[in-house]
């Protein structure tokens, strides 16, 4: 079973071109991970399946074709994304940054987002500016959980985190990876491996790996080759 | 949503600006020397261009059109190096320019300096000025840039409508201090002379621009319009570059301001204004901004325009319609405007090469 | 002290006209990188209905004509306000300087078009006679019409503030502000929103035009043009896309202009202005409450 299907997927920004003719699958209900150095268009990558930057080429998402589709459109078709830098909204409280992700006609998750992360519970008027890094991530993951999603897009969600928080962080994808399908960009191979069974890895802006995530982190040299300095 | 740039792979040909062949260079030259030559003995020839001009040439009427039409170009191309080439937003443009046209009467009035000498030190005395406020005003980037440069000249502007100190003339403006111009800028029959020296400054400014902009420090303009963030990865300072491309801008409209004083014989309050700063804008845009040629076409279009739009205004044509029409037609800058609106609308890729180059960001 | 008490309430009112102004101006930046060129039309446009509410609808009495008049004046600028976003910013939506250059064109346009119905020439705005009465407050003789002025924007600044924290599309507005992207990404369409925003800076700019016909005590099509530059101020000061910033800077851009043009000379006091802003960009270039460098 296939999720989202990408073919010959070109994507600038600026002058720059980002993207040359990237393609690959995400198989459904797993997770999957996206690997590279820094800057090999990752982030890019989601940015254009988000419908955040014009694209080339083609992104199917249950056998639909999406570029060119607004963003809250997709958003609204179900396709969840927690982006790099957390970007929660800093003047607003924890509670009106989820405010702002209820949707009308579907029913607010607040008891699984407030199971996964107590400690939100606790601080609703908070500005959210004001949060720790950890809790920000939360709150982040929190507001794309808070609607069921057949797509979840989630950017290094461990960036500059300490360990524990880590972990707390991984407990909490692993539940929302159980009913869902997600694409994680993660810099952090053990993490990748821990959450993720399949992988592609990105060079240049092409694919060159696509296949198990275990074989991949196994191999060193293979890992290495493509992760170079980002094996820790 | 992150601004970080995952890949850097140009895609794009090499900057033509870097490609200067000789044969570029040689046509280049032939074409600046045609059009200056032709401008330049304009003066002589006994007809004119009905429907344009009321008269030929050689009439001091027409001439000083003409003049006008070639200052507001060599204003046009100074804008062009701030706004065009940097992508400095300045919405204080005017600033210079009725500093070059006070300062310059001001200096010739008050200090008794012959006409020449008080020009170059006006000019002195914006680049001064400039270096100030520019250091100031440069703090901010975008918008918040151009509002800042837009409240100094706005100040600059009240201080001259008020006149808190009694020797700016207000409203009404200061005349000509005739007594230090040079004989050969004086007097009806002399008008072709001015017009020459409008001519020649509008050449130096193209001159001086064009050398700026095709130098080292002119791709760093260039690429700090494109991609500020790029130029400071790559170890730049932006700050002195964007510092030197405002004064240089700066200096080079306060010496249009000295000639266009001799031009319109008086310093008047409206080249001070927010108004004649927008003008400036249009002009560069209209003809292109990023390009001095385009600007200074711009820039002439313009001058001749309102002057022309003036004329068409006041016509039986448009005395014939109904009132609620006729009003504003008789506006040049009704019609301007929405020209501007139009040309934005459906013609935007055609304007300019900086708007489409920012575009696509 | 009379004096002071004068000038500090004359003062206050110059803020509130800054104020309603500046707020709509501050609020379409911070939304949708747009710097609108045209918002001292919708400041003129507001208050040439108002003196034709004045003129025209002399069948009311004058009290409750005024209060048509400014309910027209808010009208005419929300309606221009949604129709230039619908109408004209929409199709250039992404580039700002297309969008800054339409709305140069497009103030200068609507300026002239008003120069040619009304012509240039300030047309005096009849008042209800208690405007010009004055109330005696802590030994100064204020004239009425300052304090409708505070009064009016005072309930306007709370409006406001009360539509941005409470409701959804408040909500929407201030997340917009930080982050457009972001709001569209939580399936949210953030576009209906910029013509909101503009219907609402259209609304507060046409009020204002209505007061400020009160307060200069005339009315012509340039009377936005020069206000326009004070609010531009005003919104650099407080923090671009900051309510309560552009709220701080306006009183405190107008006491100054007015304070030092009664005690120092009159003309100097919009300068001094100039020199404040210049002020405040070295020891805090982003605003007073802006959050990040503009």
């Amino acid at each position: 079973m296939t999720a989202a299907r990408i073919a010959d997927l070109h994507v600038w920004r600026g002058e720059a071109h980002i993207l040359h003719g990237v393609g690959f699958e995400v198989a459904a209900n797993a997770v999957t991970a996206l690997l590279g150095r820094n800057g090999v268009g990752k982030t890019t990558t989601l940015l254009a399946m988000m419908g955040l930057l014009p694209a080339k080429g083609s992104i199917q998402i249950d056998g639909e074709e999406t570029v060119g589709t607004p963003t809250h459109e997709l958003a609204r078709r179900g396709i969840g994304y927690v982006p790099e830098d957390r970007e929660v909204f800093a003047g607003l409280t924890v509670a009106e940054n989820f405010r702002l992700a209820e949707r009308p006609g579907v029913e607010p998750r607040y008891d699984l987002v407030y199971e996964l992360f107590p400690d939100l519970a606790t601080r609703p008027d908070q500005p959210a500016g004001t949060l720790s890094g950890g809790q920000q991530q939360m709150l982040a993951l929190g507001r794309a959980l808070l609607n069921p999603s057949r797509l979840l897009l989630i950017d290094e969600p461990t960036k500059g985190l300490a360990p524990i928080v880590v972990e707390h962080v991984m407990e909490a994808l692993v539940r929302a990876s159980s009913d869902t399908t997600v694409l994680l960009v993660e810099q952090n191979l053990w993490v990748a491996a821990e959450l993720a069974t399949h992988a592609v890895v990105l060079d240049q802006g092409t694919v060159v790996y696509t296949g198990e995530m275990a074989a991949l982190a196994t191999d060193g040299a293979l890992a290495g080759r493509y992760l170079g300095v980002e094996v820790r | 949503m992150t601004q970080h740039v995952d890949a850097v792979s140009r895609t794009e040909p090499a900057d033509p600006a870097l490609v200067s062949t000789g044969s570029r260079r040689g046509r280049w030259a032939v074409v600046l020397g045609t059009v200056v030559a032709i401008l330049a003995i304009l003066p002589w020839l006994p007809f004119g261009v009905p429907g344009v001009f009321s008269g030929p040439f050689n009439t001091p009427g027409t001439l000083q059109v003409l003049a006008v039409g070639i200052t507001l170009a060599a204003l046009a191309m100074s804008y062009d190096v701030v706004f065009g080439y940097t992508g400095l937003l300045s919405f204080g443009h005017a600033l210079p320019f009725a500093l070059g046209v006070y300062g310059t009467n001001l200096l010739m009035t008050h200090a008794t300096l012959p006409y020449p000498v008080a020009g170059l030190a006006a000019v002195a005395g914006v680049v001064v000025v400039s270096l100030l406020l520019g250091s100031v005003a440069l703090r901010t980037t975008g918008v918040a840039f151009a509002m800042v440069t837009l409240a100094f000249s706005e100040a600059f502007s009240l201080l001259v409508l008020t006149d808190p100190l009694r020797f700016l003339g207000g409203e009404e403006g200061l005349s000509l201090a005739s007594d230090q111009v040079p004989d050969l800028f004086r007097g009806v029959v002399n008008v072709r002379f001015i017009y020459w020296l409008a001519l020649t400054v509008a050449v130096a400014v193209y001159l001086v621009a064009r050398k700026v902009v095709t130098s080292r420090a002119g791709r760093v303009f260039e690429a700090i319009r494109e991609n500020e963030p790029r130029v400071e990865m790559m170890g730049l300072r932006p700050f002195p570059f964007k510092l030197a491309s405002f004064v240089l801008g700066s200096g080079l409209a306060a010496s249009c301001g000295a000639v266009y004083l001799l031009v319109v014989r008086g310093a008047n309050v409206g080249v001070t204004t927010p108004e004649f700063t927008l003008a400036i804008l249009v002009m560069v845009v209209l003809g292109g901004a990023g390009r001095l040629w385009g600007a200074a076409i711009g820039g002439f279009v313009y001058g001749l325009l309102t002057l022309r739009l003036s004329a068409v205004a006041t016509s039986d044509v448009i005395d014939s319609l109904p009132g609620w029409l006729s009003g504003p037609l008789s506006e040049p800058l009704f019609v301007l405007g929405t020209l501007f609106v139009l040309l934005m609308l459906f013609a935007p890729e055609g304007i300019s090469s900086v708007t489409s180059r920012m575009r696509r960001r | 002290m009379s004096s002071f008490v004068l000038y500090t309430i004359t003062g206050l009112g110059l803020a509130g006209l800054y104020f309603l102004l500046a707020s709509g101006l501050s609020l379409i930046f911070g939304l949708m990188s747009v710097l609108n060129l045209a918002h001292g039309a919708f400041f003129a446009a507001g208050g040439f209905a108002a003196w034709w509410v004045m003129d025209a609808l002399t069948v009311l009495p004058p009290g409750l004509r005024f209060v048509v008049a400014v309910v027209l004046a808010g009208l005419v600028g929300m309606v221009a306000g949604a129709l230039v976003e619908r109408g004209l910013i929409r199709h250039l939506y992404g580039r700002h300087v297309e969008q800054i250059l339409l709305t140069i064109g497009l103030g200068m346009a609507a300026v002239a078009l008003m120069g040619g119905w009304f012509s240039y020439d300030p047309r005096l705005l009849s008042q209800p006679a208690w405007f010009t009465d004055t109330t005696v407050i802590a030994g100064a003789n204020v004239p009425n019409s300052r304090l409708l002025i505070l009064g009016v924007a005072a309930v306007l600044l709370v409006g406001l503030m009360l539509f941005l924290a409470r409701t959804r599309h408040g909500l929407i507005i201030r997340a917009g502000v930080e982050n457009p992207n972001m709001v569209r990404a939580l399936g949210i369409d953030v576009d209906r929103s910029f013509t909101i925003v503009f219907a609402l800076g259209g609304l507060l700019a046409g009020v204002g035009g209505a007061l400020a016909g009160v307060y200069f005590n005339g009315i012509s099509p340039n009377l936005g043009t020069t206000q326009l530059i004070f609010a531009f101020i005003v919104v650099v000061i407080g923090g671009l896309g900051s309510v309560p910033g552009t709220a701080l800077a306006a009183v405190l851009v107008a006491l100054t202009q007015v304070y030092v043009n009664n005690y120092l000379s009159t003309g100097v006091g919009s300068i001094s202005v100039v020199g404040l802003l210049a002020l405040v960009l070295l020891i805090r270039p982003q605003g007073l409450l802006g959050k990040a460098a503009p």
